[in-house]
């Protein structure tokens, strides 16, 4: 891992403990300006010292803060700086998190021609205030010549801290980090935990053909625990116009009382929570066909119509099927009878505990689609989509996956294979690392749609790279030119470092689509073997084998 | 200070090592993790006519997204004394579609702009605008920019004359750099062959340089608002040479009293060969004693009032190995465009139409891209871009005209000049969403504003009284605010602060009335004096003029004026 040498980007596993952390959000640099005479000052005075931006600083940091020097101006009508919106609304929110034992000092810079003067580091004082952390000195507003004051705030703070920081710890040394704990939980498949909703982000921008869902819960008091490259199950509801339309097409009553997986039900709440309704399986469609004595369908069952039964299926749901074939005088308990129960979808685990404790994150990419003359939706894409809130009661459970896990030696290089939600693991490959101070080098490939409106995470991708956590980074998006570039192409592209990185013994992973994409990629990997290899295509073929079988060429395909 | 050499700016320290403008700007367009280049080429790539900029109306929400700020770029072409033909006309129309956001913004130094091109488009932009045989190197950054003439439609001999001399200044003052080749047109990089920049050096100009050429009685390149001016003395139907005037400018920053606007200073007479000479020679006293440890003090106005007009003048007589000839009489009457038809000297037609704040775009009926795009195709003179963001369809044949006025009637533009007095005399820079440094809004939101000030001025019997009203969601000035007879410069968003008393000539400053206005008190401030200007102004008094006269504002004498 290699790290940046300027003082703004010092980062990481590194902050906390009892140096001073000096934490600025400034729009016109005039901030910075001030927080950078401190960082000097401090120095000067052998205080040790880290110069952190608002606007890169990660907010699971702040409770490890013990001392907290913060310079912040105001914009507009009372607005912070852009840098700081994102600090400034955590500390507001909810997920804000105690800060008793810290110390700190604000200053605020301002404009007192505007009626909000100095109102964002008026906020920052009180909302730190208010979560226990001890001011040791008054605050100081600013106006426009704000040189002598922050001069004088800059002594009068650092002469406060000199007491409080421990003098003789360098601001660097050796990662302190607390092995998050494996509690014994009682929650698994069978016993789903009822999370709660934390956090949902759309983060395709404005006018993207995709909808592609940060989704965030929360596991606090589950005692659930994963590694990256696990999976969350998630057990989601129908849509409920599905349900409607189902109940309607079979002419029954949505009341009506039936044995259920979960016990005695109704049908409605039956259909919505218990059976899976918007896909057609064979053997459902053979069940059916018996109860529905529908000698097309029992035809188009035939062993030697397998294809056309697949094309038929395909885009259809049981709506379809019953309305197409339709079945007279049935009972709800005899349809249900013959449904598959509704199993849970698994995600890619997006996040590592270092990073987030008791938090799970996802990428959910939102499936919608039109077919047969009817809008369709994927069950349980739009279930975090369009159906839960905060209120939601999210039953989940941890899948583990021995198959796609990072290399035990936190030395060993990654490269990293994974467009549109197959970037989800990376997210949490990559935290794990930073957070761990794992010293492999990282090499990510991703790919989507479009630049500007399908980059998934992408600013965090860039504080991986600033921060050299990610040493490279390639992109392919396919619709932004008219030729279509994906991964594959780019890992093609670079060929020769490539192939040097998994001959020094990097672990490839790759995650996402398994249809076309994972087919695409193991076959330019195969290429680049053999080419940059000067192998045969047999040979490359038994290298990339053994690249699989000793574990350091890993998929988790969908 | 303690005797040390003050520090230099980091912008000079971003151009000194810059290798004539080049930094890291060829690396950061092949950088595809980021539509964004890196930060100290955002300074350098202004000179090339780059300015990156984000969509602030979605900043905030694709922040929360994990998306970085929609990065996309302006692009300013520059356009000598606003003329181009209707070939250059047709690929400008082009690349607003194919690269930029559909429509083009005609500024108010008479270039044209586009906005919202991505990186990814920024070489074929400025391929396909150097094919064209215009180019956008100098047309932003610390040089001398577009160089500004009035367009004057009828006196065809003398436009020609005047327009020539602003050519070739022009061409002189270009950066040497062959940077700007290498980077965008795919110029080889000639080995051991070093750039000069002999009258910029390396570190060009301290600060942005703005010139302009007038021809009286039209002041509608507003000649005191230029770092240096050139106002055409014309004898006997002859141009005999040109007042020069120096030290204009309108940047300021709130709350900032050491900047101000100021109107420059007539210094003197030259003849019409002597121009390049002059202009030169300012621009290298600039050079060597512009402030260069100070951005906002940077200007040559500055320069020029923190040293004298008499210093200044003796500077550049010295370099020049001359004096220059004592000015002669010249009389401006308005800085507005004067709209419709006219016919030249030379027997061909001119159209100025009204544009609202230069914007180029459809509106429905209102086909104004579409229609300015048919009438290129047909067109046999040129295309003016004026200084008040408007444009003049110049030169058309007798026999032309009415396949003109065929096209203004299909695309629904054959009526734009008729609208009030106010509104013609009225401009607004871009500010929201793309513009970086603006605080609030103001070519989305002036017409609006118009809307309901028109309203007032209708109902006082003031409908086509000629007022000049200025809209900037800065206090940058890039609408040339505080020369206006009623201001607006952008404070927060929803709040400006209301300047009046300028010259209806664009030869006095107006001063701060209010501050932080909402639109409500805005109104409700303007109405009664609306209406007191309606019943008791004198023969021809202009507003700027009224609201003095009657003690509303006090009269900017000079520039020290403005914020006592």
């Amino acid at each position: 891992m290699t790290t940046s040498p300027t003082i703004d980007s010092q980062s990481g596993p590194l902050s906390g403990e009892t140096t001073l952390t000096i934490l600025y959000g400034s729009q016109t640099g005039n901030g910075k300006g001030v927080a950078r005479q401190a960082m000097a000052r401090a120095a000067e005075l052998g205080l040790p010292a880290k110069l952190k931006d608002m606007g890169d600083y990660k907010m699971s940091e702040l409770k490890k803060e013990k001392n907290l020097m913060v310079v912040v101006s105001t914009h507009g009508e009372g607005d912070p700086p852009d840098p700081a919106i994102e600090l400034h609304e955590f500390l507001h929110g909810k997920r804000a998190p105690k800060l008793e034992g810290v110390n700190y000092s604000v200053l605020a810079l301002g404009d007192s021609s505007y009626a909000e003067y100095c109102q964002t580091g008026a906020d920052f004082d009180e909302r730190l205030d208010a979560l226990g952390a001890t001011r040791l000195i008054d605050r100081v507003d600013c106006d426009v010549d704000f040189e002598d004051a922050a001069e004088e705030w800059i002594e009068k703070s650092l002469e406060a801290f000199v007491d409080k920081v421990d003098m003789s710890g360098p601001a660097g040394g050796v990662p302190t980090f607390v092995p998050v704990a494996a509690p014994k939980t009682t929650f698994n498949k069978k016993n789903p935990f009822n999370a709660s909703l934390l956090e949902m982000i759309n983060l395709n921008g404005a006018g993207s053909a995709k909808e592609t869902w940060h989704v965030e819960v929360s596991l606090e008091g589950s005692g659930l625990t994963y590694q990256p490259g696990d999976s969350l199950g998630v057990f989601p509801t129908n849509p409920p116009e599905v349900v409607s339309a189902l109940i309607n097409a079979l002419g029954l009553n949505p009341d009506v009382k039936v044995e259920a997986p979960t016990g005695e039900a109704t049908l409605k709440d039956a259909l919505s929570h218990s059976y899976e309704i918007t896909l057609i399986t064979r053997p459902v469609a053979h069940k059916y066909a018996e109860l529905s004595r529908a000698g097309k369908l029992t035809k188009l069952l035939g062993d030697d119509r397998k294809d056309e039964f697949q094309e038929y299926i395909y885009g259809r749901d049981l709506i379809d099927l019953v309305n197409e074939f339709p079945v007279a005088g049935v009972s709800a308990q005899e349809f249900v009878g013959i449904l598959r129960k509704l199993p849970p979808r698994l995600y890619s685990l997006a996040s590592s505990l270092h990073v987030h404790p008791d938090e799970a994150h996802l990428t959910v990419a939102a499936v919608r689609f039109h077919s047969h003359g009817r809008g369709r939706k994927g069950v349980c894409s739009t279930y975090f989509a369009d159906r839960i809130d905060e209120e939601t009661e999210i039953p989940v459970y941890v899948d583990t996956n021995e198959n796609f896990k990072m290399p035990v030696d936190p030395a060993t290089p990654m490269i990293m294979v994974g467009p549109g939600t197959g970037v989800a693991p990376f997210r949490a490959f990559l935290e794990e690392r930073e957070a761990l101070g794992g010293t492999g080098r990282n090499w990510l490939f991703f790919g989507d749609q479009h630049f500007t409106t399908d980059f998934l995470y992408q600013i965090e991708w860039q504080r991986f790279l600033k921060d050299g956590i990610l040493e490279r980074m390639d992109v392919a998006f396919s619709r932004d030119q008219t030729q279509k570039i994906y991964v594959q192409h780019r890992m093609l592209e670079r060929a020769r470092d490539l192939y040097a990185w998994i001959e020094e013994g990097a672990t490839l992973y790759v995650c996402g689509d398994e249809s076309r994409m994972a087919h695409d990629v193991h076959e330019a990997l195969v290429q680049i073997v053999a080419n940059e290899g000067e192998k045969s295509r047999e040979d490359a073929e038994s290298y990339v084998k053994d690249l699989q079988k000793t574990k350091r060429y890993q998929r988790d395909v969908y | 200070m303690r005797g040390e050499k003050p520090k230099l700016t980091e912008v000079e320290e971003i151009k000194d090592t810059s290798d004539f403008l080049r930094g890291t700007i060829k690396e950061g367009l092949e950088d595809r993790l980021t539509g964004a280049i890196a930060a100290s080429d955002t300074q350098l790539t202004k000179f090339h006519g780059v300015y990156q900029q984000d969509d602030r109306d979605l900043r905030n929400e694709r922040r929360k997204q994990k998306l970085e700020p929609l990065y996309s770029f302006m692009v300013r072409v520059r356009v000598p004394g606003g003329v181009c033909t209707p070939e250059q006309w047709l690929v400008m129309d082009d690349i607003a579609d194919t690269h930029a956001n559909g429509t083009m913004k005609l500024t108010t130094r008479q270039a044209f702009q586009f906005h919202g091109v991505f990186k990814r488009n920024l070489k074929a932009t400025i391929q396909e605008i150097n094919a064209a045989l215009l180019d956008t190197i100098a047309a932003c950054g610390d040089v001398n920019r577009n160089v500004m003439c009035n367009p004057n439609p009828y006196q065809s001999e003398l436009h020609a004359a005047v327009y020539e001399c602003s050519k070739k200044v022009s061409a002189h003052l270009t950066p040497g750099t062959t940077a700007y080749h290498e980077i965008w047109l795919n110029g080889e990089k000639v080995v051991g062959r070093r750039d000069e920049e002999p009258i910029y050096g390396k570190t060009y100009l301290p600060r942005k340089f703005k010139m302009a050429f007038a021809v009286p009685p039209s002041n509608d390149i507003d000649i005191f608002s230029q770092d240096l001016g050139f106002t055409a003395i014309v004898e006997e139907g002859r141009l005999t040479g040109f007042n020069v005037s120096a030290g204009g400018g309108m940047g300021v920053t709130h709350s900032e009293p050491e900047t101000y606007p100021r109107v420059a200073d007539v210094i003197g007479f030259c003849l019409p060969e002597q121009v390049v000479d002059v202009a030169e020679k300012v621009v290298t006293v600039q050079r060597d004693f512009g402030d260069r440890t100070n951005r906002k003090h940077a200007r040559l106005k500055y320069t020029i009032e923190d040293r004298g007009v008499e210093w200044f003048k003796g500077e550049v007589e010295d370099r020049l190995g001359f004096k220059l000839e004592e000015a002669r009489p010249y009389r401006f009457d308005h800085n507005g465009d004067r709209y419709g038809w006219v016919q030249g000297h030379d027997g061909r037609w001119h159209l100025t139409l009204f544009i609202q704040n230069g914007r180029v775009k459809d509106a429905g009926a209102y086909s104004l891209k579409t229609g300015l795009r048919e009438v290129a195709k047909i067109h046999d003179g040129d295309f003016r871009l004026t200084g008040n963001q408007n444009v003049i369809i110049a030169g058309i044949s007798e026999e032309n005209r009415s396949k003109v006025e065929a096209c203004l009637k299909e695309y629904g533009m054959r009526d734009s000049c008729h609208q009030s007095g106010l509104r013609l005399n009225s401009m607004a820079c871009v500010a929201f969403p793309t513009c970086g440094l603006a605080m609030a809004e103001s070519e989305r939101y002036l017409p609006g504003l118009l809307d309901k000030l028109d309203a007032v001025l209708a109902e006082v019997g003031l409908k086509d009284e000629p007022i000049t009203i200025r809209m900037t969601g800065c206090p940058n000035g890039c609408a040339r605010p505080y020369i206006a007879e009623i201001a607006f410069v952008g404070k927060a968003p929803g709040k400006y602060n209301l300047y009046l008393g300028g010259g209806f000539a664009g030869d006095r400053l107006n001063k701060l009335y209010r501050e932080s206005l909402s639109e409500e008190e805005t109104l409700r401030m303007l109405t009664p004096m609306f209406s007191e200007y309606a019943k008791e102004r004198r023969e021809g008094e202009h507003f700027g003029d009224f609201v003095i006269r009657k003690g509303h504002i006090a009269e900017v004498k000079s520039c020290r004026d403005f914020h006592v």
